[in-house]
């Protein structure tokens, strides 16, 4: 039986605020100056929050499926805006529009596959499904490709006698890089496969809990789960690889020469 | 001739209006450190290309070439010697598949480490080598490709004066019986002078000689 999820009133909400301010005494009082991150934050959460709550009421009661575009393509560019912020590594334009379409083809190629073929919810653009989970693997993703970046740009940086000793040795780019760019993927992938590891004994996955929350039953939410799962690490896996492949390429020049900008 | 080279100019390192190195003999580049000796050997192997002028190989303009074949005839050993990961044995095989050469049998590779001078055991983990035994593991992979040319960059300055001799004297007498090119930065004029047929001195990025020896 489904059972609805115990609404949550106005002034029970306002009741919650109480705990942020208990923690403001606990910073107060250990003269930890942090109280204005703090408020900033509570602040900005809030305001977000309602926001995105009404905005995602409005496209989930539309059913529309330009909506639901517009809205995974706004989740692409402000994933693509935050690998950029968080990559604290000077990138050439090219390098950067490799990010941005290996973010857009790698998890693209997966909600394909994964609202058509794993789910295959009706209609495909349901904002109810694509829009969360869609969310969790753009996030996911960004996550990977920032790690997987960096430790690509790192290796080219750190490794440069080691490429171009093989290439002085006659061997091709592709054959010169291929350790830097296995690891970076390794890199990359590696906390999504962990993360598989522990959970459901470490921690229940916080999609899983949302829907026991509001009352699925804990099989059908392990079933979600455990294809959300499998859809992340593709979606990782695809984005990351099309990343160090294609970003690789653009460390050499055609004559084969290692480019290092910076 | 092996290499010929025109009004070459690259960045503010090397200017040089005129070299020619012959073929199947022995050359040594000689000048001060930063004089663009390094440089030269790079233009050679096109790890790099010239801002100005031509550089021939055999004849052919060096950028009309496919890059990866010229080096696998123009290989290069760099100063600093490159050690992979892994034992001697991979370190010596890594170059074969560089090169997409075929692998070839265990008693091959150690008569390769004894023409080295390197007297070690084929499973040795390379990275526990010293700096002058990693130069010769680094020599030995390059003399086990048999490339047409071979660019050495100072390959003993690892070494000690009497392994230094060895070691060259090895790879000398590799190139002549195969009648391969060699052409090696050194740091001394003596070795030069006992080895090379032709020298070269550089100096603030220029030719200043050019003789047979």
């Amino acid at each position: 039986m489904m059972m609805g999820v115990v609404d949550i009133g106005f002034f029970n909400l306002l009741a919650g605020y109480v705990l942020i301010l208990v923690v403001l005494v606990i910073l107060r009082q250990r003269n930890i100056k942090k109280e204005t991150e703090l408020l900033i934050a509570v602040v900005r959460m809030s305001i977000q929050l309602v926001l995105v709550g009404y905005i995602l009421d409005y496209i989930l009661g539309s059913q529309r499926m330009w909506m639901t575009l517009a809205a995974v393509a706004i989740m692409e560019v402000f994933a693509v805006q935050n690998i950029y912020q968080r990559i604290k590594i000077d990138m050439t334009p090219r390098f950067r529009s490799i990010v941005a379409c290996s973010m857009a083809f790698g998890t693209i190629i997966t909600m394909i596959f994964f609202f058509f073929v794993l789910l295959s919810v009706k209609p495909w653009y349901s904002p109810r499904y694509v829009i969360p989970l869609s969310g969790m693997l753009i996030g996911n993703s960004m996550t990977g490709i920032t790690l997987g970046a960096e430790r690509l740009l790192r290796g080219f940086h750190d490794k440069k006698e080691l490429i171009e000793g093989a290439l002085m040795l006659g061997a091709t780019p592709e054959r010169a890089s291929r350790e830097i760019i296995n690891e970076s993927f390794t890199a990359a992938i590696l906390p999504t496969i962990n993360s598989m590891v522990g959970m459901g004994i470490v921690f229940l996955p916080g999609m899983m809990s949302g829907q026991i929350l509001s009352g699925v039953p804990a099989v059908t939410a392990i079933k979600y789960q455990m294809a959300i799962m499998f859809a992340i690490l593709a979606s990782v896996a695809f984005t990351v690889f099309i990343l160090v492949v294609w970003g690789s390429k653009t460390f050499f020049n055609d004559r084969a020469q290692l480019v290092l900008y910076s | 001739m092996a290499f010929q080279l025109e009004q070459v100019k690259y960045k503010d390192i090397l200017k040089i209006d005129k070299l020619q190195i012959p073929e199947a003999k022995i050359t040594c580049i000689i000048g001060e450190s930063g004089s663009g000796k390094t440089t030269l050997l790079r233009l050679l192997n096109n790890l790099i290309s010239p801002d100005e002028g031509s550089i021939f190989y055999k004849g052919r303009n060096i950028e009309d070439i496919d890059p990866i074949q010229l080096r696998r005839e123009v290989v290069m050993l760099p100063q600093n010697p490159t050690v992979f990961s892994g034992s001697v044995k991979d370190n010596l095989l890594i170059g074969l598949e560089f090169a997409e050469k075929d692998k070839v049998r265990d008693e091959v590779l150690s008569e390769i480490l004894r023409l080295a001078q390197l007297d070690k055991p084929l499973s040795t983990i390379a990275s526990t080598l010293s700096g002058g035994e990693k130069q010769r593991l680094a020599l030995a992979r390059i003399v086990l490709l048999e490339p047409e040319v071979v660019l050495l960059d100072e390959p003993t300055s690892a070494l000690d004066e009497g392994t230094e001799e060895r070691v060259i004297e090895s790879v000398v007498e590799f190139a002549k019986e195969k009648t391969r090119t060699l052409i090696m930065v050194v740091h001394s004029k003596s070795i030069a002078q006992r080895f090379a047929d032709v020298a070269v001195t550089i100096q603030g990025g220029g030719v200043v000689a050019e003789e047979g020896l």
